[in-house]
């Protein structure tokens, strides 16, 4: 991944840090900030890779040569500013990847609607990990990505569970789920169809969306239904 | 109809209340329960009373969407004083909710240009107020 232009939209902490790690290693950056005193503060870091404007405004990204960038990452505390810049640079100026930040979760299903993607959002990513350390819900997810129709869970099987005892091959799981991998005692292993599955065990399952009902059923089961 | 109106300043404001005299069904949708004043001052009574609908929240906020009627608008009227906003809330009737017609208030001449090529019928006021004074100051007396 050598020699990307980059142009960050939004110098706060995040695009700062951003900036500074890419310039760090080789790439070209131009990061844009409306806020006069913080663009100033940043230029006597970064110099002519920031410049003062609103990224929302097209003459601006066109400034910052937005014809010839390879990513645009915007992550300006404003998530409709984020949506917008990201919607131009990928719909207008045809920019093949872009970088969306979502500050409020809640708006995360408007930059799917509209197709921004990927929108990351810390808030959301903290409480995914939050869920990882305390699973609550007997249930985490470790990949979702939706476009491709793929996702990965990560299951405690129960005491009560129907799977529990059962060998792999024996699982009554829906077409369209496997079990990859198994943890017990502190250490994974990829099953065979003649590992037994015991309680206790977290099991990642890969699924096509939709079929966590019916694994998590399986595996979590009856007498332990989620909180 | 059922007109929807997002962002009740002194545009979204007036055309709202035209819209509830001329007879249509009329909700807006604002963050600031000072808009309702002015929609009460603007009708000389009150905007209730009228028959009008008011709902408090952002125009991001599903819920409040939801509450000031999206699902049912036949028109939708973006015109808070922010393009963003506008740009956004309006696709989001778009795709989403299918709302017939959508209008969105964005200032900047130029996205004003691209998102209405894209599809997303927006009304201009500078690019409006530009003609006019270009049209003004260079007529020949």
């Amino acid at each position: 991944m050598a020699g990307l232009y980059v142009i960050i939209a939004g110098a706060g902490k995040v695009g700062w840090n951003l900036a500074r790690e890419l310039i760090e290693k080789g790439h070209e950056v131009t990061v844009i900030e409306q806020d006069r005193r913080r663009y100033l503060t940043v230029e006597q870091e970064l110099e002519h890779a920031v410049q003062y404007g609103d990224s929302t405004e097209l003459w601006v990204l066109e400034r910052a040569g937005i014809q010839r960038a390879d990513l645009v990452v915007a992550v300006t505390g404003d998530d409709e500013d984020n949506l917008l810049i990201c919607q131009v640079a990928k719909e207008k100026y045809l920019c093949e990847r872009i970088i969306a930040r979502v500050n409020n979760p809640r708006n995360l299903e408007h930059f799917k609607l509209l197709g921004i993607q990927p929108a990351v959002s810390a808030t959301d990513l903290i409480l995914r990990l939050i869920e990882h350390e305390v699973p609550r819900y007997g249930l985490v997810h470790l990949l979702d990505l939706p476009e491709e129709r793929l996702e990965i869970i990560e299951l405690v099987v129960s005491e009560a569970a129907p799977a529990a005892g059962r060998l792999v091959f024996e699982l009554d799981l829906p077409e369209g789920a496997l079990v990859i991998s198994v943890l017990r005692n502190g250490s994974g292993f990829v099953p065979k169809a003649d590992t037994v599955v015991e309680s206790g065990d977290e099991v990642l399952v890969v699924l096509d969306p939709g079929l966590e009902d019916a694994i998590t059923a399986q595996f979590v089961g009856d007498g332990d239904e989620p909180a | 109809m059922f007109v929807l109106v997002v962002g009740a300043g002194r545009v979204g404001s007036s055309v709202a209340t035209a819209a509830l005299r001329a007879g249509h069904t009329v909700s807006v949708l604002d963050e600031d329960p000072l808009s309702h004043e002015r929609l009460d001052v603007e009708l000389g009574q009150s905007w209730e009373e009228a028959g009008g609908r008011f709902t408090i929240g952002t125009a991001l906020e599903m819920d409040a969407l939801t509450e000031a009627g999206i699902g049912e608008a036949e028109v939708f009227i973006a015109s808070t004083n922010g393009d963003n906003t506008n740009l956004v809330v309006s696709q989001i009737a778009q795709r989403r909710f299918e709302v017939p017609k959508v209008i969105a208030r964005v200032l900047d001449p130029r996205r004003a240009a691209w998102y209405s090529e894209q599809g997303v019928k927006t009304i201009c006021p500078t690019q409006i107020a530009i003609e006019q004074l270009a049209a003004v100051a260079l007529a020949e007396d």
